[in-house]
């Protein structure tokens, strides 16, 4: 097990110190994040209270743009320089890479949302301090991460890479946004907590699934 | 000879005389729906072209699943070509859709759990038909078209049970699509199995033209790289 488990903490270790040697990426994909909220507050322009109502809305809304950024930016780092080859010139196997890659997404967008969701506590008028709504995001944010870094690896090598990352990635995380917004609503006392019985188990079927498939798919990905 | 009658052209020619009597069926012969009127008759169209892109994501998947285990062209000509068409009949039944949808249930879209999955399937395949274009070289656009085809499909039932469960929370304003089943007439019925038929043809007419078509595009690109290797 550690024989498999080392390579994927080396991955997530080189991405960490990366971005603690550099820390762009945080830094714009959180301060990105905020302006969003900052938006929806003007073009919605509504009361305090009717505002947390749409508060599940307006947090997955901005999760998944700033998730989207952040998987951009972190792809682009890696193939600017022959990283990603780099990488997988390593004598490890494929799976060992992409669960690295997943796993340091995972990280940075749940630090980004940590650092996020008591702004938008704030802002919104909700309270954050729940376990379901962590629960919630870590489920959600996993389903992301899945998906968003293999297609991701295949966005970065297209022809207009910003672009066909969202395009690819939004359709198929759809399930995830639903079950995270709704369960969300839950966590925060807008709908019943029992639906949570329900969003929940749909947000582990998926990652499951993903957690299978993706890592299979991803080694015929790079493969020349 | 002058023409030159391969199976192809006969299939066209009977997909044709098909089409013209379809329509002859769905204008003159069908009856009149007693409730919805002379709307209802788009039904022969929007039930044959719904259930023809169904056919053609699945087609999609496993050639695609073909394509990533064997890598020959042949998987990936099917594969391509069936998510063209797909695209095609899926836009169709959108557009089918929404105006049955306006007379009858007084709006023209609601994000009912069908035409929810139906719209995330178009969005899928377009993405399928982009990637394809976006990607370095022909070989990798097969390799990313086809994880884009299994990934999509894999994701289809999330997504139907996603917005049933999401709908059941928010009820829908609306009644349900379409009366019962059993409640249709044996004519329609009728009429309607020979649409069916019919658009089974024209969609198998296509998706064999648009693979040929794509073969010949591989073969031509091949020439062309043996030229250009050639003259080095």
């Amino acid at each position: 097990m550690s024989e498999f488990l080392a390579p994927v903490l080396v991955v997530v270790w080189k991405d960490i110190l990366l971005e603690w040697r550099s820390r762009d990426l945080v830094i714009s994909v959180l301060v990105f994040g905020l302006l969003i909220a900052v938006m929806f507050n003007f073009a919605l322009n509504l009361a305090p209270q009717s505002l947390t109502a749409l508060s599940p809305g307006i947090l997955w809304v901005t999760f998944t743009f700033a998730g989207t950024l952040a998987m951009n930016r972190a792809f682009v780092r890696d193939s600017e320089q022959g990283g990603l080859e780099g990488l997988l010139l390593a004598p490890v196997s494929r799976d060992a890479i992409f669960l690295g890659k997943a796993l340091s997404t995972l990280l940075f967008m749940l630090l980004i949302e940590l650092l996020l969701l008591p702004v938008f506590g704030v802002f919104l008028n909700f309270s954050v301090l729940s376990w379901s709504l962590i629960v919630t995001v870590v489920l959600a944010t996993l389903g992301f991460a899945l998906v968003g870094t293999l297609f991701s690896v295949i966005a970065v090598q297209t022809r207009s890479r910003e672009i066909m990352l969202p395009i690819l990635f939004f359709p198929v995380v759809l399930p995830v946004i639903i079950g995270a917004v709704e369960a969300s609503a839950a966590s925060i006392g807008i709908e019943p907590s029992e639906a949570l019985t329900r969003w929940w188990p749909l947000l582990g079927i998926f990652d499951a699934l993903f957690l299978v498939v993706c890592p299979w798919v991803f080694g015929i990905v790079v493969e020349e | 000879m002058l023409v030159n009658l391969n199976t192809r052209t006969i299939l066209l020619g009977v997909v044709g005389l098909m089409m013209i009597a379809d329509l002859w069926l769905i204008f003159q012969v069908a009856p009149t729906d007693a409730v919805l009127g002379n709307v209802q008759r788009v039904f022969y169209f929007h039930v044959p072209v719904a259930i023809m892109s169904f056919l053609a994501f699945f087609i999609v998947f496993v050639a695609s699943i073909g394509y990533l285990v064997r890598r020959t062209p042949g998987w990936d000509q099917v594969a391509y070509s069936a998510a063209e068409v797909g695209v095609l009949f899926v836009s169709l039944a959108l557009i089918t859709g929404v105006i049955w949808a306006k007379p009858v249930w007084n709006t023209w879209w609601t994000f009912e759990p069908r035409l929810t999955t139906t719209l995330i399937l178009w969005f899928i395949y377009v993405a399928y038909l982009m990637i394809g274009y976006a990607a370095p070289s022909r070989e990798k656009g097969a390799l990313y078209s086809a994880v884009v085809g299994i990934i999509g499909f894999i994701d289809v039932p999330i997504v139907y049970y996603s917005v049933v469960w999401w709908r059941s929370i928010h009820p829908p304003q609306m009644i349900g699509p379409m009366a019962e089943e059993g409640a249709i007439e044996s004519g329609m019925m009728r009429i309607l199995l020979f649409s069916l038929v019919t658009f089974l043809l024209l969609f198998a007419y296509l998706v064999w033209q648009r693979s040929s078509l794509r073969r010949a595009e591989d073969q031509f690109r091949a020439i062309r790289l043996q030229l250009r290797r050639a003259s080095i």
